[in-house]
């Protein structure tokens, strides 16, 4: 059984199809990271499988249970984090968390929690008084204090410092190494790269991939390689038959083939067009595509 | 500790947090009886003001804690998310909705306590008091109060909510019977006042406390009336985050 099951499932405001027949699951010790624009359903997907809203068709279960109707015995086995907010201004960190502990009542230590999450220091600070990244923290805390078996986190790094991202990225990790099946909602694809072991890609309320990393990043061969900023880009597609697109003098080709050659092949085409318009050529990488590559081809024409 | 109790800690403790709130609640009935009950400038149509004013001054401090009290720390919470973030534990609405009953009966108990001490101070005599109607006139008008005050964090943003529920404290003050009786009000004012929580529940306090032997039935109505259809408002409509 995978911990997250989500099937066929739809999300309708009025007219609007915010989710759309989408599929997949999440499995236990894996890290799941559910990508998209704004507005491509993964909130909605996300808060179906936390109990928080019901789908208009199609199903979603969370270790075998419904998150609607089965919420109070999911919600015992569950960490959620939300993108922001969650405790009253004037709460203090360090009886947060405690309380939460007593919530889940699962045996986790207030005090080990606050120390993991590095607020060990700030354990009598009142919320509102906290930086961005330290309410980050305390948010993740609370979502450990149930020992979940899964755990859905919202942006878990936004307005966290880079020190305090790798703290934040190794108790990710841990928690995945201890068989939870972490599903990680960001738009920090570079968080998504270093954690994920697959990835859903929303688009406009439909998953438009749906693979491990290494999957998606071996699918397609990028040929990237910087030149002058006069370069022609829409007569290079021309030669090339193929997208040629264009950022900060950096030029990338990405193509699906099987065939290896096919890439050598572009690379002499493309090395032999710029010298017959006496243009440099410079910093020539070919290789599997970066998840941004991927996450902007799937979804360039669409989204905010 | 189970989650109710973890509950039932954090409200009281969110209650002793918000000491200016408290203040409030407790402050400002004590201090209508106190200088109402001192200084004879009401037309309460009573030999002592003060045999008057406990009865609408303790449904004034269930109106403040109930409604206003209760009413504007919900809307803080769901504006703040913290019932999103708490509906995502094992606490379940019913356990919240008790730990926070729990907290309002706490400090309805305080207030009671020395809204009564002061009434006595002043000279106030419970005349054949029936406590335990009393007790279950103070049950039911804290279900309506809360009602509405629920209905109200349930629907308006944290910042109206606040305004409209102190708003709605003042007409109800006002138009409620307490600090003078109803008749001394414009007909159409006085219609308006009988129909309200407050003026019901001091009428059916003054009887049970007093033996004013006025008939209480209709106010009774009136207050099981708001007790039951302001709840049920509040479950309908209220919205989580």
């Amino acid at each position: 059984m995978a911990a997250v099951e989500v099937e066929n499932l739809s999300v309708h405001y009025g007219p609007l199809r915010a989710v759309d027949g989408v599929s997949f699951t999440a499995a236990f010790g894996e890290v799941t990271a559910v990508l998209g624009p704004n507005g491509a359903g993964k909130t909605s997907t996300i808060e179906i499988c936390e109990g928080f809203r019901r789908p208009t068709s199609g199903s979603a279960r969370v270790l075998g249970l419904d998150p609607w109707t089965q919420r109070t015995e999911l919600h015992r086995e569950v960490g959620v984090m939300l993108q922001d907010g969650g405790v009253y201004p004037s709460a203090r960190v360090g009886e947060t968390v405690a309380q939460f502990c007593r919530l889940y009542n699962r045996g986790a230590s207030a005090d080990e929690l606050v120390a993991r999450v590095g607020l060990a220091e700030r354990a009598t600070a009142m919320w509102r008084r906290l930086s961005g990244g330290e309410k980050q923290r305390l948010c993740l805390a609370l979502a450990l204090a149930a020992r979940p078996r899964v755990a859905f986190l919202d942006e878990p790094t936004s307005g966290v410092d880079v020190n305090g991202r790798d703290d934040v990225r190794g108790i990710i990790r841990d928690l995945a190494g201890e068989g939870c099946a972490v599903v990680l909602a960001t738009h920090e694809l570079d968080e998504a790269e270093r954690l994920a072991d697959q990835v859903v890609l929303f688009n406009r309320g439909q998953i438009v991939a749906n693979s491990t990393l290494a999957n998606l990043r071996s699918s397609r061969t990028t040929v990237r390689f910087r030149s002058s900023s006069s370069l022609d880009a829409a007569a290079l597609a021309r030669h090339v038959g193929l997208d040629v697109a264009e950022n900060n003098d950096e030029f990338t080709i990405s193509f699906s083939s099987p065939d290896s050659s096919m890439a050598s092949d572009l690379v002499s085409r493309i090395s032999v067009w710029l010298g017959s318009n006496s243009l440099p050529l410079h910093d020539l990488n070919v290789g599997g595509e970066r998840l941004e590559d991927i996450f902007r081809m799937l979804t360039k024409d669409k989204g905010s | 500790m189970s989650p109710l109790s973890a509950q039932i800690g954090a409200e009281l403790s969110l209650v002793r947090r918000n000491g200016e709130q408290l203040l409030v609640t407790l402050g400002i009935p004590l201090l209508l009886l106190g200088f109402f009950g001192s200084v004879d400038i009401l037309p309460t149509d009573t030999d002592e003001p003060v045999d008057f004013l406990v009865p609408g001054i303790l449904a004034l401090a269930i109106m403040s804690t109930s409604m206003v009290s209760l009413g504007i720390a919900t809307g803080f919470e769901r504006s703040y998310l913290v019932l999103k973030r708490l509906a995502a534990t094992p606490l379940g609405t019913g356990r919240l909705i008790v730990a926070k009953t729990i907290a309002v009966a706490c400090v309805e108990a305080v207030q009671m306590a020395l809204l009564v001490a002061l009434g006595l101070t002043l000279g106030w005599g419970p005349a054949s008091a029936n406590w335990l109607f009393a007790l279950a006139a103070v049950v039911v008008g804290t279900f309506a109060f809360a009602g509405i005050g629920l209905t109200l964090a349930g629907n308006l943003r944290g910042e109206v909510n606040l305004a409209a529920a102190n708003g709605l404290y003042l007409v109800l003050l006002l138009l409620g019977g307490v600090l003078f009786p109803l008749d001394r009000l414009p007909a159409f004012l006085e219609v308006i006042g009988r129909a309200t929580p407050t003026h019901a529940l001091a009428d059916v306090l003054a009887d049970s406390l007093m033996s004013t032997g006025a008939h209480t039935a209709t106010s009774w109505l009136v207050l099981g009336a708001w007790a039951i259809i302001m709840p049920m408002v509040a479950a309908r409509t209220f919205r989580w985050s």
